[in-house]
């Protein structure tokens, strides 16, 4: 039996249209799309069009609008970093708890340096306060960043909405769109968003390829500077064969969106449903109301995270703790801990990430391997009593040693 | 890698009319070997009917300034010599179906050559009214010098001025970085600080009504007309640097009509002009104008001519 891949937030499979699309430019087409030869013009028309997909996925205005950059990491590096260099006088940045380490670990690093950093706090179910968010909002923020979907709990932000806050106090606002993009219809022209960064492998176009969308009229600064590439805005010979995979991969995501919510999230439910209804003391954590189609991630009370994994692993199913990054530390993650969820709790949530490639016999199978798994693990729990959690798990249980 | 099109690739690889002309009584010099782009125009004048008889060029450039030469020698063979006075370089990239914008410099450069050679014709001097620089906007094909001279003439403090009045700056906005340092530059030189925070964040693309006075603002109607005038008499400096003109055809209360001539009208620049008179005129006038125009006064709505400048 095959293994099932339902880590798909932490990354997709590439399309085999988009491999298909992709091979030319490795061994025929391997020009620099710069050159006069035929060997680059090709290569510069292949982008050309590469452009033009993600514009239309994106809902761009202007092909003009789309950088290509190396990753996510990258664009919303170059975000942050740009407009601090456009604003030298504002000295603050308002972003959240939950955001991607791409951002946290980059505003971390800034507030050493002097930058004042507003984190929006959530709620239990990981939701935001508009109106914390509105006091923050001053002519001394250099710019907003905030996640379009997190990647953990799928839960949607409101950044439409707040790009126009932003925009009404004349503060650039960015979002870290890497896990909406393909999931969520997004139309960029209609909003108020200045820079949006997208990552080609999380939506089955290769690793190592990501976009910031950039409006037209935003003030920018480069983080590369080098040749004429990217309008100057990113320097660097693009990655052609990637960019053209994007490409294909934005027009395949196109057609697929309605798959995604229909047909990918009947799935996603479909195993909510199943492993709640068998196993007790679990719950779905962040806004089950407001998330992406194909994420659900369900802590397991009284165990831990990565057990589950392994047992899951070896019963051919790949599934993630939290986020990529944070497996391998034993902390919690950040995510669980700002939704306050209980350490009891936040240890053992385990998050499953469908695409469409996914299919009901796979979910069929989690469902009746998830439960046998959670029991043998509980059985092992000094949290789990004979049928039930001890009473008082914290005090039943509190070793002396640390 | 640039995309040429047919046009431009045939009159390189097949170009009209090269050589040096012998008995020529007008020749045109322009260019350099330092910038990388020199052209020499020589003429056959019928001294009796001013007819072009024969014209013939000489070019060191890339591809399109050899193109753009050949262009330019058949359009103007058979011309009357005050007809081609009025070629534009515009003219010469339609001629060739377009130019990329980052070479739209090599057709200014056969305009000048040609009205270089007229003068010398004629016996005159002819004035280089433009030095090049480095080009700053890729979208409009505007220099470095162009817009420094005009922050300087214009006392402008903006990107969104220079915009209005260069177009630089008008379309991807790449460029906006280029403007900004031209502007910190020469504000600088005047004692005055160009302030990055009161910039907006974003620049609006359209432009926003202005409530503040009501129509007219008090003025009587040919005062208004007035001022009207006076605004696109200050922007015509810059329109026939392009080769083009504008003319007040009618004001039919918020909505004015205006008559590109020249190398602005039907080109795809036309709208950029538009929108950046309109953006003047708001801003003298202090009310929301639209700017229209003239053809759609009379006509029946005409089919948009194509924008050769893709
Ligand atoms: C929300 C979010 N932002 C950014 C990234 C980083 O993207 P990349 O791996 O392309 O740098 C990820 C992927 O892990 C993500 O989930
Ligand atoms: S380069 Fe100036 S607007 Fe595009």
């Amino acid at each position: 039996m095959a293994d099932i891949y339902l880590d798909n937030n932490a990354t997709t499979q590439c399309d085999p249209k988009v491999v298909e699309a992709m091979l030319p430019f490795f061994l025929e087409q391997f020009g620099n799309p710069s050159s006069i030869h035929s060997f680059g013009a090709g290569v510069g028309r292949a982008l050309g069009k590469a452009r033009k997909q993600i514009q239309a996925l994106l809902g761009a205005a202007h092909d003009s609008e789309i950088i290509l950059t190396s990753c996510g990491t990258e664009s919303d590096n170059t975000a942050i970093l740009s407009a601090l260099k456009c604003f030298p006088n504002r000295k603050e940045i308002i972003t959240t708890t939950v955001e991607h380490p791409a951002v946290l670990a980059l505003c971390a690093q800034l507030e050493k340096e002097g930058y004042t950093i507003h984190r929006l706090k959530v709620d239990k179910k990981g939701r935001l306060d508009l109106d914390e968010y509105q006091r923050l909002l001053t002519p001394n923020v250099a710019i907003v960043s905030v996640m379009w979907a997190n990647n953990e709990t799928g839960t949607l932000f409101p950044v439409e909405e707040m790009a126009e806050l932003a925009h009404a106090v004349g503060v650039q606002f960015h979002t870290d769109a890497v896990q909406a993009v393909g999931k969520v219809a997004i139309d960029l022209k209609k909003t108020k968003i200045d820079m949006l960064s997208v990552s080609g492998h999380k939506l089955h176009a290769p690793k190592g390829i990501g976009v910031l969308y950039l409006k037209r009229g935003a003030r920018f600064r480069p983080l590369f500077r080098g040749g004429h590439q990217e309008r100057g805005r990113r320097a660097g010979t693009e990655n052609a064969a990637s960019v053209v995979g994007l490409g294909k991969a934005c027009e395949l995501a196109m057609e697929h969106i309605e798959f995604e919510n229909s047909q990918v999230k009947a799935l996603r439910d479909r195993l909510e449903q199943g492993i709640l209804a068998q196993v007790p003391n679990c719950f779905v954590t962040g806004d089950p109301d407001n998330r992406l189609p194909n994420t659900a991630n369900i802590a397991f009370e009284y165990i831990e995270g990565e057990g589950i994994l392994m047992l899951l692993n070896k019963a051919g199913i790949a599934a993630s703790s939290g986020s990529a990054c944070t497996s391998g530390s034993l902390e919690p993650s950040h995510v669980m801990r700002a939704m306050d969820i209980p350490y009891t709790a936040a240890h053992g949530t385990i998050r499953f990430s469908l695409s469409r490639y996914n299919t009901q016999v796979e979910i069929d199978r989690v469902i009746a391997a998830v439960p046998p798994i959670v029991a043998e693990l509980r059985r092992l729990s000094p949290y789990w009593g004979e049928d039930g959690p001890v009473t008082e798990p914290e005090k039943a249980f509190a070793p002396v040693y640390a | 890698m640039w995309d040429y099109s047919d046009k431009v690739k045939e009159h390189f690889f097949q170009p009209r009319n090269v050589g040096a002309l012998e008995g020529a009584n007008g020749i045109g010099d322009v260019g350099s070997i330092s910038c990388g782009d020199a052209l020499r125009l020589s003429l056959i004048v019928n001294p009796d009917t001013d007819v072009i008889e024969d014209a013939r060029f000489q070019t060191f450039g890339c591809g399109s300034a050899i193109a753009s030469s050949s262009a330019l020698t058949e359009i103007i063979k058979g011309m009357k010599v005050e007809e081609a006075l009025k070629v534009t370089n515009d003219d010469i990239a339609d001629f060739l179906d377009g130019l990329p914008p980052e070479k739209m410099h090599c057709s200014v450069m056969g305009r000048e050559a040609l009205q270089a050679a007229i003068a010398n014709f004629k016996g005159e001097e002819w004035a280089d009214d433009h030095e090049e620089g480095a080009l700053v906007c890729k979208c409009f094909a505007v220099d470095e010098k162009l817009i420094e001279g005009l922050v300087r003439a214009h006392n402008l403090h903006t990107v969104q001025e220079v915009t209005n009045y260069t177009k630089a700056g008008g379309g991807c906005c790449s460029c906006h970085e280029g403007i900004e340092e031209i502007l910190m530059r020469v504000m600088q030189e005047r004692g005055e600080i160009f302030d990055a925070d009161s910039a907006p964040a974003v620049a609006e693309p359209e432009p926003l009504p202005i409530a503040a006075k009501a129509s007219g603002g008090g003025m009587t109607s040919v005062q208004r007309i007035r001022r009207i005038e006076a605004v696109i008499e200050s922007i015509r400096p810059n329109l026939r640097m392009d080769g083009g003109d504008a003319e007040l055809v009618e004001v039919d209360g918020n909505t004015i009509y205006i008559k590109m001539i020249g190398a602005c009208s039907g080109c795809g620049m036309a709208s950029m002009t538009i929108g950046g008179i309109q953006q003047r005129l708001m801003e003298e006038l202090g009310e929301f104008i639209k700017v229209v125009p003239a053809e759609k006064l009379a006509q029946p709505p005409q089919q948009a001519k194509k924008v050769a400048h893709g």
